[in-house]
């Protein structure tokens, strides 16, 4: 905090002490100007109050909760002396409701927006102030919400404006946009302005999407309208037992089901990154969320018009990798950890895991190869043999999408033996929801590299960037077995026909050139790496189109 | 492996000639396994011998094929000793074991069997129709096995049969008496004459086993009873043995080498006193305790007592050395011990070519007087065990990443994985044995801690952290040792390296200069894209170092691969590569070099270094961060009173209350079985009984664990065997239950 204050008043302080160690020179100005000094201190005293967000006693109360001030968290997810504010002046405009003394006004009113770089890299962040407004006013509406907590910041017209604009900076320069939400909802003294306000942010976010990445961190709660912008983003993260994502809170669930419910279970951390699927990951608390926001931050490019990012590598490209020789157990029926092969496979083992707790046989995350950001897909083995559901294949679909959209090649380790079965899939769509996957994959245009691990049966081969799908290339280990369904199934499906002999025999497939190579595991890495230098300025075109129209 | 080496281990060869096609040429096994399963099998291999085969020395034919009945870091050991002989190998697996490097190393493999080595490595049935297969490539006329005879594996086998062929061997033997004892008066009648303190035990169990030690009367009558007990219920054996108690002992042990000619040699000691569980850590070669006399005088008289049981092959004659230099005979081991590696390197034989040589009925090459010591052999058993729980509780998993530090001089690695190896349930947790060697002791120190911090072990907990420390212990150095090493010095148990202010400040200084490394690196892009990065110019970082509880300030500045670091006001200059993908960093501290491995970092500034051999977590923010870290609350610990982790992979053998049964209103416990706690569970089953043992971990056999969940009572009897069916059955039983039982 020290420091941050530090560096924002930085300029002003170095002008006002300029003035007053100068007597001389200041009696000059005065006699120029009226009242230059009293200006300058005004100037001074806003920018003090801006800095205050809403005053000491509000920081204190937010870091008694385990929270940090908007402000703080802006400066340590951007690279020291970084940040360059925006709008550090804008007040709201509301006169209704006694909103307008001067007592209810505060400079920048609730929301922290600018510009700044992390690790060097241009980005855009706006960070909404919790401790902002606690109004007796704002009672009514935010306790049908929440519940109980009356203090967390509102939006406003103002606000709204404030994360427009720089929304609409990011656009123009293309660079990524990081949101870290704190915010209770609407302002209700500003009625219709502020339902406005979230549609005006709505816009942005779908005319941003797909043209810079955009990220949102929930730090507090956030509910009503408030959580459709962060929905909309590409990444959504949470903080663990601090952040809460619903519509509705636990009192208007009471109130409508009669379901007793806790705003944790309703809508923390745990609920969102296991079972609804709504945030990508969670973190252990502030200061853990903002790291790791800056370490996923370098995976990714600053917007469709740039290449992946290539960051500096200490991995040999060519590296052996003996281990994968004996990963994947001779019987097919025995698990193992996909996690391990992708561990094994990228620089220096670093994987980014996205969505780790959710859908968890299919994993998904971001890696390196060579330095250069890749998106990883596989089934997990691990987790009901790695087969496709329907949660797996909307989280890999949207995982796809993203790396298409941003240049990130995809690498896709394949042991799939199937879509689930069962009424509850087939209730849920699983058609619908397995054909986004497929359609995603079909769609993407940037590098594609399929490996295939041990199974690839049925529609599930086809989906799981198959060479038909325009995969670029596609390997298979000697362990792999490609077929319209397993040996057992087969035999009870075709029960008293002669089954077809060797069916799943792998060089059935490589003459047909579904499988450009059958390669030795332990060369995994070295191929891959060199694929990808070859495919680096692969160009694809698909039809013209207003847009395509994925079976939502 | 050291599971199956705890019973007799025997190495066989088969060898049968054809002359139709070179590769059936001839057929021959070799066969590792358990006493009891070697002694019915040993007669039915024992067919004749047809020995021809091309040999390692083109005058001396031995096999031509061999079979290795066994798994792990010994079968690598032999196969690799065949190949020098040209001897063509044949590994046996369990189906688990398919991937395994032995049978990757050998010829030709057999899947003999499940994972459990009862039903694999020890099923003789298996191994005969192994050996039937490979020699159904060829008409086998007979079958030869490498190692001692069944006479000789049975004399020494027996406690008291050895002791008494020691004795008329003119072996010193420890004063005591072994027979059976009518009652606890005639027990303490014993004691009194031998003089106190004594041992009891049963003469059948084998090592530390059931061994309890009676300073007075008293002791003695409630050692005799459970020893009896024992020896009545796990061996059907009644017979005890009550000797006198030696105190400080070492155990020295003296290697042999006979020959099917009664030729003997002794191939001088290895001192294995450092030991835990009666296990052996830290072995070497020579002792630095013994005096040439005595070392004569030790080897002659095992040297004598081999002769008496005509013994050939090698095998080992353990003793126990008092503080006066006195010895007394322990046992014969009747196999190739795991230490053997520190004798070859001081001698230079091979010792398992010699085996076969042997084997095949050649004399020994050598006499005596050939038999040097030259320099000095350490051998560290590298284990995956958690060092921190009773100097080691085995672990599981997979080796995510190996490197042995092969690269070093003087180091041998005999190993049996491969990364990627899984350490299973199944088998002995060791990853392999380490050995150093030197001209002398303090040369072969200083490259055992090089290798043992040049180690690569992940995915898998080791206990390189304990080596380490043994090997650097002062007393350890100066050659101040028993086979209480290890409790008097951690008396408390092994709580990992204990750093002093100069090597705190150095972790210090190479944790900030691993995270300033990090961070610059995070800000190195290729420039490929439109808006140009602006690092930011940073000339000192001002870091935040949590050590423990310990919170520390530094100031880090770099230039180029140099970092100066001020620690606590002192300026430390660290140096190094920088290369953040290798698992290695080899840094230099103010010309200090050092080795550490960064084992894991994550992106809240939490790593954990790997730094003279024990692993510290630290944490590095930069002061802004920690300032502000400062504000976070402490998470709520996890709610564990109705959860009950095993301290070990185990498998419930009994459930001795039913659920919803009240059983008191103690307090949460664990206990570990052992006779006198039997009332409280039913009998039967979960008595401490053999087909419960495991030849591995002696004071782990049985656990009871107990489980309170408000007022009910759970508990169940562990045994280590399988944490799969472990699993199971809590969940089976779970259900039931309907509270949260986690096993881990």
């Amino acid at each position: 905090m020290a420091l941050a204050l530090r560096v924002a008043t930085a300029a002003g302080t170095v002008r006002c002490a300029l003035v007053s160690s100068n007597t001389a020179w200041t009696a000059q100005v005065r006699r120029y100007c009226s009242q230059p000094i009293t200006v300058k201190e005004r100037i001074e005293r806003k920018r003090q109050e801006a800095l205050l967000g809403g005053g000491q006693s509000r920081i204190d109360a937010q870091h008694k909760r385990g929270k940090l001030t908007a402000r703080e968290r802006i400066s340590l997810l951007l690279d020291p002396g970084s940040f360059v504010e925006s709008d550090m002046f804008v007040e709201h405009r509301c006169a209704d409701f006694g909103m307008a003394a001067d007592k209810n006004k505060f400079p920048g009113d609730s929301v922290v927006t600018g510009r700044g770089r992390i690790n060097g890299r241009l980005v855009y962040v706006f960070s909404q102030v919790y401790s902002f407004m606690s109004l007796s006013v704002q009672k009514t509406w935010v306790q049908i919400l929440l519940g109980k907590s009356l203090n967390f910041s509102i939006l406003s017209g103002a606000h709204a404006q404030k994360i427009c604009k720089v929304m609409d900076q990011a656009m123009m320069v293309g660079a990524p946009v990081i949101g870290l939400n704190d915010s209770g909802g609407a302002r209700i003294q500003e009625g219709v302005e502020s339902l406005a306000g979230y549609a005006d942010i709505f816009l942005r976010n779908v005319m941003a999407s797909g043209v810079v990445p955009q990220i949102s961190l929930i730090m507090g709660p956030c509910a009503g309208g408030a959580v459709y912008s962060p929905a909309l983003t590409d990444f959504t993260f949470m903080v663990k037992d601090t952040s809460y994502l619903f519509i509705t809170g636990p009192d208007v669930v009471k109130s409508v089901t009669n379901e007793d419910v806790t705003q944790e279970e309703l809508g923390g951390a745990k609920t969102h990154t296991t079972m609804s699927g709504v945030a990508h990951k969670a973190f252990e608390n502030d200061v853990d969320a903002l790291f790791n926001l800056r370490e996923f931050f370098n995976y990714l490019p600053l917007s469709n018009q740039d290449p992946a990012p290539i960051r500096e590598c200490h991995d040999l490209c060519d590296r052996l990798v003996p281990e994968l020789d004996t990963l994947v157990p001779a019987e097919s029926t025995k698990a193992y950890d996909m996690v391990d092969i992708v561990h094994a496979v990228v620089d220096e083992r670093e994987f980014f895991e996205i969505m780790p707790n959710y859908a968890k046989n299919i994993i998904i995350g971001f890696a390196r190869m060579n330095g250069k950001t890749v998106g990883i897909v596989g089934n997990q083995p691990k987790v009901a043999s790695g087969c496709l559901d329907i949660n797996s294949s909307v989280k890999g679909a949207r995982f796809v999408r993203f790396c298409d959209a941003f240049n990130i090649p995809l690498i896709t380790f394949v042991d799939v033996p199937g879509f689930l079965p069962g009424t509850a899939q087939e209730y849920g769509g699983i058609i619908r929801h397995g054909a986004k996957l497929l359609y995603a994959f079909a769609e993407a245009t940037v590098p594609k590299i399929t490996v295939i691990t041990r199974k690839a049966y049925g529609g599930a081969y086809d989906v799981m960037s198959s060479k038909h799908l325009r995969g670029d290339v596609n390997y298979a280990w000697p362990t792999a077995e490609i077929a319209v369904m397993g040996a057992k199934v087969r035999a009870l499906t075709l029960h008293g026909l002669p089954a077809p002999s060797k069916s799943n025999d792998l060089f059935l497939r490589v003459p047909t050139g579904f499988v450009d190579d059958i390669i030795q595991p332990s060369s995994t890495r070295a191929r891959i790496c060199q694929d990808l230098d070859v495919l680096a300025s692969k160009k694809q075109a698909s039809p013209w189109k207003k847009h395509a129209n994925i079976p939502l | 492996m050291a599971g199956l080496c705890a019973g007799a281990l025997a190495l066989v060869a088969a060898g049968r000639r054809s002359r139709q096609s070179p590769q059936l040429f001839v057929q021959s096994a070799a066969v590792w396994t358990l006493k009891p399963a070697l002694h019915q099998s040993k007669q039915r291999l024992r067919f004749s011998r047809s020995l021809c085969s091309v040999g390692y020395d083109p005058n001396e034919k031995t096999f031509d094929k061999l079979l290795i009945a066994n798994r792990g870091e010994i079968a690598c050991r032999v196969i690799k000793t065949c190949k020098k002989m040209g001897i063509k190998t044949v590994a046996i697996h369990s189906d688990v074991d398919a991937n395994s490097v032995h049978v990757k190393m050998a010829d030709e493999a057999v899947c003999v069997g499940p994972a459990p080595t009862s039903k694999s490595y020890l099923n003789m049935d298996a191994i005969m129709e192994a050996i039937k297969k490979t020699r159904a490539q060829a008409a086998a006329e007979g079958v030869t096995f490498i190692g001692p005879d069944t006479h000789a594996i049975q004399a020494m086998g027996d406690k008291i049969e050895s002791k008494l062929l020691a004795k008329n061997a003119k072996v010193n033997t420890i004063p005591g008496f072994d027979g059976v004892v009518k009652d606890a008066d005639e027990a303490v009648r014993i004691a009194r004459e031998i003089g106190y303190p004594v041992m009891i035990k049963a003469s059948a169990g084998g090592g530390g086993k059931g061994m309890r030690i009676a300073w007075d009367d008293e002791e003695t009558r409630d050692g005799f009873r459970f020893s009896s007990q024992e020896a009545a219920s796990s061996f059907g054996d009644d017979r005890l043995l009550i000797e006198k108690f030696i105190d400080n002992p070492r155990h020295v042990e003296i290697q042999v080498l006979c020959d099917k000619k009664g030729n003997a040699l002794w191939l001088n000691e290895r001192e294995c006193s450092i030991q835990r569980r009666n296990q052996k850590v830290v072995e070497e070669a020579p002792s630095t305790f013994l005096d040439p006399e005595t070392r004569r005088a030790m080897g002659e008289q095992a040297v004598a007592l081999a002769r008496a049981v005509k013994y050939s092959s090698a095998g080992t004659v353990e003793f126990l050395v008092d503080s006066r230099k006195n010895f007394y005979f322990l046992e014969m081991n009747t196999r190739l011990q795991v230490e053997h590696p520190v004798t070859e390197c001081i001698t230079g034989l091979d010792l398992v070519q010699e085996m076969i040589r042997v084997a095949k009925g050649y004399p020994l090459r050598h006499k005596q007087a050939d038999i040097p010591i030259n320099g000095w052999a350490i051998e560290c058993r590298v284990y995956a065990e958690d060092p921190y729980k009773s100097f080691g509780l085995p672990s599981i998993g997979k080796l995510s990443q190996y490197e042995e530090p092969l690269h070093l001089p003087g180091v041998r690695v005999d190993s049996g994985i491969q990364p990627g190896s899984d350490i299973s349930i199944y088998y002995d947790p060791m990853i392999s044995k380490l050995i150093s060697y030197g001209s002398n002791r303090t040369e072969a120190l200083q490259r055992m801690e090089a290798a043992l911090d040049n180690y690569v072990i992940r995915g898998v907990t080791h206990n390189i952290a304990l080596l380490r420390e043994v090997i650097n212990h002062k007393r350890f150095v100066e050659g101040d040792i028993n086979t209480k090493f290890l409790s008097d010095v951690y008396p408390d148990g092994f709580k990992g390296h204990k750093l002093t202010k100069t090597e705190k400040q150095q972790l210090m200084a190479i944790a900030s200069s691993l995270y300033v490394s990090f961070q610059l690196r995070a800000q190195r892009f290729e420039e490929n894209s439109r808006i140009p990065v602006q690092k930011p110019q940073m000339a000192n970082w001002d870091l935040s170092i949590k050590i423990g509880d310990e919170i520390h300030s530094v100031i880090a500045s770099n230039s180029g691969s140099t970092f100066c670091v001020e620690v606590d006001g002192l300026k430390l200059n660290v140096t190094s590569e920088w290369n953040l993908a290798s698992p290695l960093l080899s840094v230099n501290i103010d010309g200090t070099q050092r080795i550490v491995q960064c084992l894991s970092r994550e992106a809240g500034g939490h790593m954990s270094i790997q730094f003279l051999g024990t692993v510290y977590k630290v944490r590095v923010l930069t002061e802004l961060a920690a300032e502000l870290n400062k504000f976070m609350l402490e998470k709520v610990a996890e709610d564990t009173s109705s959860v009950l982790r095993s301290p070990m992979p185990g498998v419930v053998v009994a459930v001795s209350v039913k659920p919803g049964d009240v059983v008191s209103d103690r307090p949460c416990e664990e206990r570990r079985l052992s006779p006198d706690c039997l009332p409280s569970i039913p009998e039967g089953r979960n008595r401490p009984s053999g087909t419960l043992s495991s030849p591995i971990y002696t004071d782990y056999h049985i656990y009871t664990l107990t489980i309170y969940t408000g007022y009910v009572f759970t508990s169940a009897v562990f045994s280590e065997s399988t944490l799969l069916s472990a699993r199971e059955t809590f969940c089976e039983w779970n259900q039931n239950e309907d509270k949260s039982i986690l096993l881990c």
